[in-house]
């Protein structure tokens, strides 16, 4: 290929020849090469073979010229066509100038500011949704005194939506989570001869900690991300707007039938999630501890207290608040771009998911050290 | 420069296009003008390659565009821009990278370079200056469309599509952007295809168009010549 830009030097005058096709996929050789600036302190520069130029290669060219005069050559140019000079005339004006930035060095203070910074905005974010939930509350509260402005069918909606549809990976999580301590517990347990403990091992662990976990973590995954990213694109599409807008409350509309849904589903998911979890105990206590499931229903009766299954119920609805309230108020933050939907997504079941945990260990030292 | 002939499209059972031909002209500033479903957006997309016709031929720059390898339509794509309404910008980057990404991807220039082609363009189509490093969902619908053409811009097209460049815009930046876009013409020599329902665009910027109706080119020709020819047609459409 031939060269866009041959330098001729005479002792006085220098000659660029600029030629070709100055385009964006040529002009990349000039602004990387260096030859063309060993030029004398006058250059004049030829235009006559170009074929055809481009913006990239009219501002290759204003490139070129400005570092010359950068260097105290003064540059004269000749041999345009009047469309190259047009196009360079053009580029020449709209050339963005940069203004001189100043470069801040990072000092100990700054670091420091951006920590006062993180923690008000965090501060910040807590309030926000402090005042969320209170406006759940009060919306909930205003509900109370008028039942026919519940939305029922909405509700029932998302009960079956979060609930009912819920109920096959939580039916596999949860035999799958009995199966496991219960595998795991037979070994053990096996070894002292203690083998008729795998109910009260089973029941309990299931009934009080884990089946409450597993749905809950189940649902966080499935419905705070659903009900963030139906709520970010109602905003989205000014769908939300448009219910203010007609005096339809989204705490009304939106919020509470949520919350409400997974307030009353969470429990019986959970009573459901027990029953499959132990079920999957059993079934594990027979074949490797040879327990018959009489043997293992009787002893559950006998040793396994109601206080384990009821403390797992009454925890249930609190997950399921947890969950709803996040995946609403992360769902009500998102705004106008379709980046900030997955975006909003991903921090809501993150969130519920690390709620749901925290406040089963409060519950579960809180409850511990009260010995119930 | 572009040339389609006998198209014919069809969704299911509805016959969108039947036997429509025109030929738009090098450095030409074409329209594609009809009623709501007439089919103007769908007739670009077919030249832009998104979507198929079921029959018929499209030749842009003398190629027959509908029987390409892959590579061949690749390097067609680079030769158009394309303005789509909302402008479509990519979300996920802010309006400096918008403009950028053409160029990184096919360029081997240096990344500040770069930069200062984006900058210019941008500076070419009116965007003021603080707008450059904000996300596109923080601007206007002028903006956005001021955006979408640079980013069109970036790789110095030789055809250039707009579909209704000027709708949604106030009547003073619609006029702007048509100035904007017959002086782009002027200075880069570029071919410009569009979907419009503008009146005063129809009037002013627009060399030559073809207006659709009933799947057929119902009148093609330059808006004094149909003012002659069609006046009935062009009066229903212009009222």
């Amino acid at each position: 290929m031939q060269t866009l830009i041959d330098l001729h030097n005479t002792p006085h005058c220098s000659t660029l020849v600029c030629q070709g096709e100055w385009t964006h996929a040529t002009v990349a050789a000039v602004l990387r090469g260096s030859w063309w600036k060993k030029t004398q302190k006058r250059v004049e520069v030829d235009f006559a073979g170009i074929v055809r130029m481009d913006t990239s290669g009219a501002m290759a060219w204003l490139h070129v010229k400005e570092t010359l005069e950068a260097l105290g050559v003064e540059v004269q140019s000749k041999g345009m066509s009047p469309s190259v000079e047009h196009l360079v005339a053009l580029c020449q004006t709209h050339k963005y100038a940069p203004k001189e930035a100043a470069v801040a060095k990072k000092t100990l203070e700054d670091f420091f500011v951006l920590l006062g910074e993180r923690a008000e905005a965090l501060w910040k974010a807590f309030l926000s949704f402090a005042s969320f939930a209170g406006g759940a509350l009060e919306s909930f509260a205003k509900t109370l005194t008028r039942p026919h402005k519940i939305r029922f069918r909405a509700t029932l909606y998302h009960l079956e939506q979060s609930g009912l549809n819920a109920l096959p990976i939580i039916a596999i999580t949860a035999f799958l989570i009995g199966v496991v301590i219960a595998y795991q517990g037979a070994v053990q347990l096996e070894k002292f001869g203690a083998n008729i403990f795998i109910v009260e091992m089973v029941g309990i662990a299931a009934a009080r900690e884990l089946a409450p976990m597993i749905v809950a973590i189940v649902i966080a995954g499935r419905s705070a991300s659903a009900f963030t990213a139906q709520i970010g694109v109602m905003k989205i599409t000014d769908e939300v707007d448009a219910m203010k807008t007609m005096g339809f409350g989204p705490w009304e509309f939106l919020v509470l039938p949520r919350v409400l849904a997974l307030v009353v589903a969470l429990p019986l998911l959970v009573l459901f999630g027990d029953a499959v979890a132990i079920f999957g105990g059993m079934i594990v206590a027979r074949a490797e501890l040879g327990i018959s499931f009489v043997e293992f229903v009787d002893r559950f009766e006998e040793t396994v207290a109601l206080k384990h299954v009821v403390i797992g119920l009454i925890k249930a609805p609190i997950f399921g608040l947890i969950i709803a309230l996040i995946g609403c108020y992360r769902g009500f933050q998102i705004s106008s771009s379709t980046e900030s939907v997955g975006k909003y997504t991903t921090i809501s079941v993150v969130n519920a998911i690390f709620w749901v945990i925290a406040f089963n260990a409060l519950f579960s030292v809180l409850l511990t050290e009260l010995d119930i | 420069m572009i040339e389609v002939r006998n198209i014919v499209t069809a969704f299911g059972d509805h016959v969108v296009h039947d036997g429509v031909s025109f030929t738009v002209k090098e450095g030409e500033i074409y329209g594609l003008l009809g009623g709501s479903g007439s089919g103007k957006t769908v007739l670009m997309r077919e030249i832009i390659l998104l979507n198929r016709p079921k029959s018929g031929e499209i030749r842009v720059g003398g190629k027959e565009i509908l029987t390409l390898s892959e590579s061949q339509k690749q390097a067609l794509r680079l030769q158009w821009g394309v303005l789509f309404q909302f402008g479509a910008l990519f979300s996920s980057l802010n309006v400096l990278e918008n403009v950028m990404i053409p160029l990184q991807e096919y360029t081997d220039l240096p990344e500040d370079f770069i930069e200062e082609m984006a900058r210019m363009k941008l500076r070419m189509v009116g965007l003021p200056e603080h707008a450059v490093y904000l996300a596109p969902s923080e601007l206007s619908g002028g903006m956005k469309k001021r955006v979408g053409l640079a980013r069109a811009l970036a790789l110095d097209p030789r055809i250039l599509f707009l579909d209704e460049p000027t709708s949604g815009l106030d009547p003073a930046s619609a006029r702007a952007f048509d100035g904007l876009i017959m002086e782009l013409r002027a200075l880069l020599g570029i071919t410009v295809v569009m979907v419009t329902h503008d009146k005063d665009t129809i009037e002013k910027v627009l060399d030559r168009f073809i207006i659709l109706g009933q799947g057929k080119v119902q009148a093609e020709g330059s808006y004094k010549e149909l003012l002659v020819r069609h006046p009935a047609l062009m009066q229903r459409f212009m009222e």
